[in-house]
Parts: structure tokens; sequence; C-alpha cells
């Protein structure tokens, strides 16, 4: 739906958001439009798997829509959406085996913003995103997002909950960890 | 670990994951799926409206029914411990 469409039905953004509120479904289903796709590509950054982040999507617009009335309009829908996608996100990576999610989407068929270093063993690409898999979800998460997808500490701060400290030390975790499990696969970064 | 140590493992990682497209969107509408949901979501208080309890509760209630009948004195007992 356009702007103008919305100013069309009244649906200009303070009023949607009230709309949106008070149950109209309308109004969700705007808002939907709005922002299906950066909720799925947050998601996608974090579970790497096309269709896991399809059914993830549904699941947050769905908990998006039963926490209505908990919603305040003064504040933007989309942080507000990114948080609820987030731990989404986590309740997924918690409930996965590691092995089960070393998928070929997680170390390279994913729609990439840049290819592969050639000069990096393939081998050791699969090793590293294998080691990767075994960290505690949380770790992951905070790594993945602020590493490898390289959004700002301040905004995985605002996703995860927690504060830029948090983020920092969860990193680091996790860079440390990760280097020990190379290490045991006899890997020296 | 140092921050040379550290940029390194950050490089490494960066390399064994590529970052996501930044306009990825899903391959399909998902606003029907989300339709759906919704009306499974409303068609399931109807089906939690009739009381249900699991069998074992049932057994235990049974039970001590049958043990309260038997033996009716033992009722200011179980009256004292509730």
């Amino acid at each position: 739906m356009t702007d103008c469409a919305r100013i069309e039905l009244g649906m200009v953004p303070g009023t949607m958001l009230q709309r949106f509120r008070d149950g109209d479904l309308d109004a969700f289903e705007a808002l939907f439009r709005e922002h299906q796709r950066p909720v799925y590509g947050w998601i996608l950054r974090m579970v790497r798997n096309t269709a896991a982040a399809e059914d993830l999507t549904v699941e947050t617009f769905w908990r998006i829509h039963r926490a209505h009335d908990r919603f305040q309009p003064e504040y933007p829908f989309g942080p507000w959406a990114r948080r609820i996608a987030t731990r989404v996100a986590l309740d997924w990576l918690r409930a996965q085996r590691p092995e089960d999610e070393l998928t070929a989407e997680m170390a390279g068929t994913l729609p990439s913003a840049s290819e592969g270093n050639p000069g990096i063993a393939a081998e050791i690409r699969s090793k590293t995103a294998l080691a990767f898999s075994r960290l505690p979800p949380s770790l992951r998460a905070a790594a993945i997002l602020a590493v490898v997808e390289e959004q700002s500490h301040k905004e995985v701060a605002a996703a995860l909950g927690i504060t830029v400290g948090a983020v920092k030390l969860r990193v680091f975790r996790a860079l440390r960890l990760l280097r020990k499990d190379l290490e045991k696969q006899g890997i020296t970064p | 670990m140092n921050a040379q140590d550290e940029n390194r493992i950050k490089q490494l990682l960066k390399q064994s994951l590529l970052p996501v497209e930044r306009n990825a969107e899903p391959e399909h509408d998902l606003w029907p799926a989300v339709l759906r949901r919704l009306d499974e979501d409303a068609a399931a208080p109807h089906r939690t409206n009739s009381f249900s309890m699991p069998w074992f509760d049932w057994a235990l209630l049974g039970g001590v029914a049958v043990f309260v009948l038997s033996f009716p004195v033992t009722i200011p007992v179980f009256l004292y411990y509730l």
C-alpha cells in the first residue's frame, strides 16, 4: 500500500498505529506490508535459513498482533517489531541442534552481499561455520549481527534488549570460544 | 586473546559466513500465512473452552474418593492437611 493510498484511507502513520493498537486488521495489514521485508531480513541474518526465516516472520507478526494492545503508538513500530523478531529468532536458535543448523545455506548459498574469499580454503570456512553453530545462541546472535552483518552495537543492543557493553562482551566471548573450538580442530587462526 | 587475534577471528568469521543481502525479501507473500495463523488463534479458545484434565489427575481424584469412602475416619486428617 502506498503512502497516498494510506492517506486516502485515513491511515496517516499516527492514526494507523493507533488503529493497530485498537485491533484494526487493515491497519495491521498496512504495517505488515511496510515492515515485512525488514523483519524478514533481520530474522534471516540471525537464523541464516530462508525457509525458517519465512516461518519465523509469520510467527513474529502473529505475536505482534497478539500484543497489539500493549503497543504504545507514540513510539515507532519498527524497533518494537525488531525486538519481537529477535526473540522469535533466538527461540528458534535455542531449539536447534548445531548439526541441524549447519546447512549449505549457512555457509554459502544465502542471497549474499559479497562473494566468499577464494583465498580461504572451503574446509576452513566449513569448520569455522560448524564451530560457530556450536556457540550458545545468545553469543551467536550478538556475533553474527555485530561482526558478520556489521550492525552497530547500539542497534544490536536495542534488538537484544541488552546494553551496548553487554553486546561487546558477548561478541568477545563468542570470538574467544570460536578460537578455542578452531584450535581443537587443528586450525590456528 | 589480544586485539590482533580478535581481528583475525573476526575476518575469518566474515569470510566463512557471508553477510545477507541488504534487500533480501521472502519468496512468497506471507500475509495469507499470517491470516491463517490469526484464524487458528481465533478458533483455539473454542477448543479449550471445554473443561479438560489429564487422565492421571482423574485417576488420582478417583483413588482419593474411593479411599475416603472406604475409610471415612480419614476425612478429618485430609481436611487438616488441606
